[in-house]
């Protein structure tokens, strides 16, 4: 593992000058992939843009309900924001699945959402939670849902030159809550067979009247299930309605056969994750959760 | 000294001290295998292969060699010609073609990962280039994996012209299978066939890892002039330097070998990889050379345990009196012959009376590392298929599974699975105290299903030295050349202590190289404490005879009218009766006598006695994931005497959780060109702290009479128990038989769809 260059910019600006001078340029985050690909002789970059000295990019701001978080900040750092705590707890419980505490003081959503793994944790819950990236680059900004971000193992939709400055959480309505949950082998420190995020919306006589339903680890990206919310809405999430949304998942699920699990162990979790994390979110929707 | 004495009478043995390396070990200054440095020194790298098997046609070094920083470039044709001569390599044996190859592959490279080639450089980055620049020109081989494959009709042959031994008659044919070894006693046939029932099943386990933290590394320095060093982590630096000198061709005492502290090795440093090929750098090089393995090169080229297929039939008549046993079994051995056959077909015998049987293992080999000893080396896996089974036939005669087992325990003088009676062993009390456990009786709830496995492990005694030494201000020096794995400082020096009659903290316990003490065998078979204990003990004995002899004469009496007291001399006779020396009084006087007060001695012991353990398992299964959690977990062991209770109850957790990583997630996994899928921790799935409970234990203490303080082996015992502990609770949580290992999530749900 030899890299020529080490940069640490201050600002955005100097940031996406540098990526853009050297192709072969990788920005670093929490470095919890990106070192590890590297020892492993999967990544060899020529020089590294270390993204945490620049302003606000490990900050979470909170304005008018919405929430800004800043590419870099730590995963456990998120926990130290009550207000981003409640309004969105499957986005933080998901980012506080990765890996262990020591990973997670590293660990960023940016480098989870920008690795590009099909597995990665928080994804599914941003996507449910029909979150937004802003990417800079040399031609500006751009606000992009970050179910647009990843195309397929390790590959980003991301120009050269470009990388994720902001996570954006739009405003929760009210009655509304999101949930995450995995299936790994172990209770930790594992990388997730199935994972699925929801979030959904409920009236004041509890039926459903939104719902996104987003799943990681059963195609070559995270996915959104629009089918799956939809089987939802209109419902009081009886089981009718719970098997209904299981059974889109379930047939939007192209997973693999590999080491992690079989495809049809794969697709069968992924129904029975998605009903349960559901019904978390019900739970924490009308507030007994 | 000879009878145990009761427990009450111990100042020491039975007491919690720290134990002497601990600050070193939790502050970081202990110096393990990839830490040592020495001036010099530069660093090797290996070339691995990367086919499953394949011929060698060539290997071109020149480039390599012509880099700038490059030192020394080796391979197998730097290597002494080898003897098919068997030695002793750790707690198995092999030949030293074998041994060699392991090393080195000769010819032909069995299994991804297989060494090709070495280099040393003025630096790792360049050694690392240097493998990059060697051109190996491989024929590809067909390979085999699974033992099926190995044994199948027209299946690729890896030893060519081996010829199982152990058949009669010979097979007339090659194979890969290496070797059976077989005990029968009775009509099993006949027997099964009169028994009131009749259990049988087919299981499996895969190959898995000892996972110790400490990958393998060494330090190697040979000069000119013949003589060489070794720094190595192992868990016997004396037999390590026997292989490595063996394989080089060197007198052993040419080879001084240093011991650094070891982290962890369960079976997995009891043999050598790394060593001869730093030597041979060293020797080309002219200069001190590290290699160490990578945590991929650990999985890939060290040695797991065996996985296990095997066919098993128990009978027992209506009352749950089992009335015989046949079990035939393959070991899926890796690379090179020798795998634990003899040691599972005694595990299958050694804890239950049965009037018949028959057990037959198979050594058979194939295209991955070749296996090694792990913790019990070759138990657990058979425990498991034979205590799954005895929970099959509990289930069918609807007798509780712990009255089934204590029904037929072996108990003293019982035939043991040679049929040498047993001796004074502790299996009933061990059942007896399961029995009795809270545990055992706990209510479950729903997906809950409890589980419990006996064993039975040999353990062994074995060649062992030890030295104690006085200062002249009477404090104690105790060395020996066991290397310290479980606590093993600590529980020497509680023995010298107790012995002496002095405290633990006088006691100093160095563990010392090859050239510093005599021979000592591997830290393996739990053997320590009892065969180094009783040399170290033995030899603290002969320096309480020179305390007494020198007290004697500084009294004016006879030896015979001096008492070995509370760590001092008390004359009972004479004038100076009443009156006592402290050892630092007599030690401190040693110019006045014939020298400084030391003992050593060397021992043989073949006086130990096996280890026996009943385990009790909670798990709840998720139905609609099939992950299973552990939710209570009871090990219960017969420890002869817990010389220092603390590391006895950590080899109890500690197998306990191993032999529970064992069951759920270990497991190595292939790709369909022989490649380990999943070569790290990520993916060889051991417990996390987070996935159990905490492990409770039950100490059942019944001594050994051959042990000054009753000592029995206590390290491996309790890894025999958990895979069908495990396994069992599973089953009874789902009602469904659980036959193969590991019970991944996705398994055990398979097995719940397919049951509905
Ligand atoms: C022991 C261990 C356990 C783990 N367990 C889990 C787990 O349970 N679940 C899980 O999902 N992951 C897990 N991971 C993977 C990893 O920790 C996560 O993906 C983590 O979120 C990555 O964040 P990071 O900040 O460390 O990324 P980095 O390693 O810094 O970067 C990852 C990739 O994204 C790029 N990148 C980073 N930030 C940006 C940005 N702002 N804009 C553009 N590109 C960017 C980098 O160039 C690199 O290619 C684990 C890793 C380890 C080592």
């Amino acid at each position: 593992m030899t890299v020529q260059t080490y940069h640490a910019p201050r600002t955005r600006e100097e940031a996406v000058a540098l990526l853009a001078a050297d192709p072969a340029a990788r920005v670093l985050s929490g470095g919890t992939d990106l070192i590890v690909q590297m020892r492993a002789g999967r990544a060899a970059p020529s020089s590294i843009v270390d993204i945490k000295n620049i302003s606000a990019m490990q900050a979470v701001l909170g304005n008018d309900g919405r929430y800004t978080i800043g590419a870099a900040m730590p995963c456990t750092g998120l926990l130290r924001d009550e207000g981003l705590c409640k309004a969105w707890p499957g986005v933080v419980e998901a980012a506080n699945l990765i890996g262990s505490v020591q990973v997670r003081n590293r660990a960023t959503m940016g480098g989870n959402l920008c690795n590009a793994s099909p597995a990665a944790d928080s994804v599914p819950a941003l996507i449910a939670a029909g979150a937004t990236v802003l990417v800079v680059g040399p031609a500006g900004m751009r606000e992009v849902p970050v179910e647009d971000i990843p195309v397929s193992p390790g590959k980003t939709s991301l120009a050269a030159g470009e990388f994720v400055a902001e996570i954006r959480l739009p405003v929760r309505p009210p009655r509304s809550a999101d949930a995450y949950l995995r299936s790994i082998p172990r209770t930790e420190m594992d990388i997730a067979v199935v994972g699925a995020g929801v979030s959904l919306t409920l009236d004041e006589a509890g039926t459903c009247t939104a719902a996104r339903v987003a799943l990681g680890a059963v195609a070559p990206t995270a996915i959104v299930v629009p089918e799956a919310g939809a089987a939802l809405v209109g419902t009081k999430l009886d089981d009718a309605a719970l098997d209904a949304m299981a059974a889109a998942v379930r047939a939007a699920c192209r997973p693999i056969d590999d080491k992690r699990g079989t495809a049809e162990y794969r697709t069968a979790m992924a129904g029975v994750l998605a009903k349960r994390t559901a019904l978390i979110a019900a739970a924490r929707a009308r507030g007994e959760a | 000294m000879n009878a145990p004495e009761p427990k009450g009478k111990f100042r020491v043995v039975g007491t919690r001290p720290v134990r002497p390396d601990g600050i070193d070990k939790v502050t970081g200054k202990a110096i393990y295998g990839p830490d040592f440095v020495t001036a010099g020194m530069i660093q090797g790298a290996i070339l691995r292969s990367p086919h499953a098997h394949a011929r060698i046609r060539s290997i071109d070094t020149s480039k390599a060699e012509a880099l700038p920083g490059v030192k020394a470039v080796v391979t197998s044709a730097d290597f002494p010609g080898q003897s098919a001569k068997i030695i002793a390599a750790g707690e198995t044996s092999s030949s030293l073609q074998n041994i060699a190859a392991t090393c080195m592959a000769n010819g032909k490279v069995l299994y991804i990962g297989h060494a090709v080639a070495a280099v040393a450089a003025t630096t790792k980055a360049i050694a690392e280039a240097a493998l990059k620049l060697i051109v190996v020109d491989y024929e590809v081989l067909p390979h085999v994996i699974e033992v099926e494959e190995a044994l199948a009709e027209g299946a690729p042959i890896l030893h060519e012209g081996m010829i199982t031994k152990g058949l009669d008659p010979a097979p007339d044919r090659p194979s890969n299978a290496s070797m059976v070894f077989t005990l029968a006693g009775g009509d099993v046939d006949a027997a099964l066939a009169a028994s009131a029932v009749t259990v049988s099943g087919h299981y499996r386990t895969a190959p898995v890892h000892q996972g110790y933290i400490e990958p393998h590394a060494c330090v190697a320095s040979w000069n000119a002039d013949g003589q060489g060093q070794l720094w190595i982590s192992s868990q016997g630096h004396f037999d390590l330097r026997n292989q490595t000198a063996s394989v080089l061709h060197m007198p052993s005492s040419d080879l001084r070998t240093y011991p650094l502290e070891i982290g962890g090795g369960f079976g997995g440093k009891t043999g050598i990889y790394l060593e001869p090929v730093a030597m041979l750098l060293s020797r080309k090089a002219g200069r001190p050379v590290r290699l160490t393995m990578s945590r991929e090169d650990v999985f890939n080229a060290s040695g797991p345990a065996p996985g296990i297929v095997a066919d098993i039939t128990i009978g027992a008549s209506e009352d749950g009196t089992l009335t015989a046993l046949k079990l035939e079994f393959w070991n899926q051995a890796g690379a090179f012959p020798g795998s634990t056959i003899h040691s599972g077909v005694m595990t299958a015998l050694g804890a239950y009376r049965l009037p018949a049987y028959f057990a037959r293992g198979w050594d058979v080999v194939s295209n991955f590392a070749g296996t090694k000893a792990y913790r019990a080396p070759g138990a657990p896996q058979v425990a498991f298929v034979v205590e799954s089974c005895l929970d099959d036939i509990a289930r069918k005669l609807g007798i509780d599974a712990l009255d089934l087992r204590l029904k037929n325990a072996a108990r003293p003088g019982d035939p043991g699975p040679t049929r040498v009676p047993h001796g004074a062993i502790g299996y009933v009390e061990c059942l007896e105290a399961a029995k009795a456990h809270p545990h055992w009786s706990a209510p479950l709830g729903p997906n809950q299903g409890r589980g419990v496995a006996g064993a039975f492990w040999g353990n062994y005694g074995g060649q062992s030295t030890a030295a104690v030494a006085l200062a002249a201000d009477g404090s104690v020096q105790v060395t020996t050349g066991s290397p310290d794995i479980g606590g093993s400082r600590a529980s020497m020096a509680i023995m010298a202590a107790e012995t002496l009659g002095v405290p633990y903290e006088s006691v100093r316990v160095t563990i010392a190289d090859t050239g510093s003490i005599g021979y000592s065998m591997v830290t393996g078979g739990s053997r320590v404490t009892f065969a180094t204990g009783k040399a170290v003990i033995g030899a603290a004995q002969k320096v309480i005879a020179t305390l007494v002899e020198r007290a004697a004469s500084l009294f004016g009496v006879e030896p015979g009218q001096v008492e070995w007291r509370d760590g001092a001399a008390h004359c009972l006779d004479g004038e100076r009766a009443g009156e006592s020396l402290s050892i630092s009084a007599i030690a401190g006087k040693a110019g006045q006598f014939s020298g400084p007060i030391v003992a050593e001695l060397a021992v043989n012991p073949l006086d130990y006695l096996p280890a026996f353990a009943v385990h009790i398992c909670d798990t709840e299964v998720d139905p609609e994931t099939g992950n299973v959690s552990i939710i209570r977990y009871t090990t219960v062991q017969d420890v002869g005497t817990a010389i220092h209770p603390d590391y006895v109850e950590g080899q109890m957790q500690g197998g306990a959780v191993q032999g529970i990583g064992w069951a759920l997630n270990e497991a190595y996994v292939f790709d369909g060109n022989g490649r380990m899928e999943n070569p790290g921790f990520l993916d060889y799935r051991m417990p996390v702290a987070s996935d159990l409970p905490m492990i409770d234990t039950v100490m059942v203490e019944v001594p050994n009479p051959a042990h000054p303080y009753g000592v029995k082996g206590v390290g491996e015992a309790p890894i025999v128990p958990p895979l069908a502990a495990v396994a069992n609770a599973v089953a009874r949580a789902t009602g469904l038989p659980m036959r193969q290992l590991p019970l991944s999530p996705d398994r055990v749900w398979a097995a719940i769809q397919a049951a509905k």
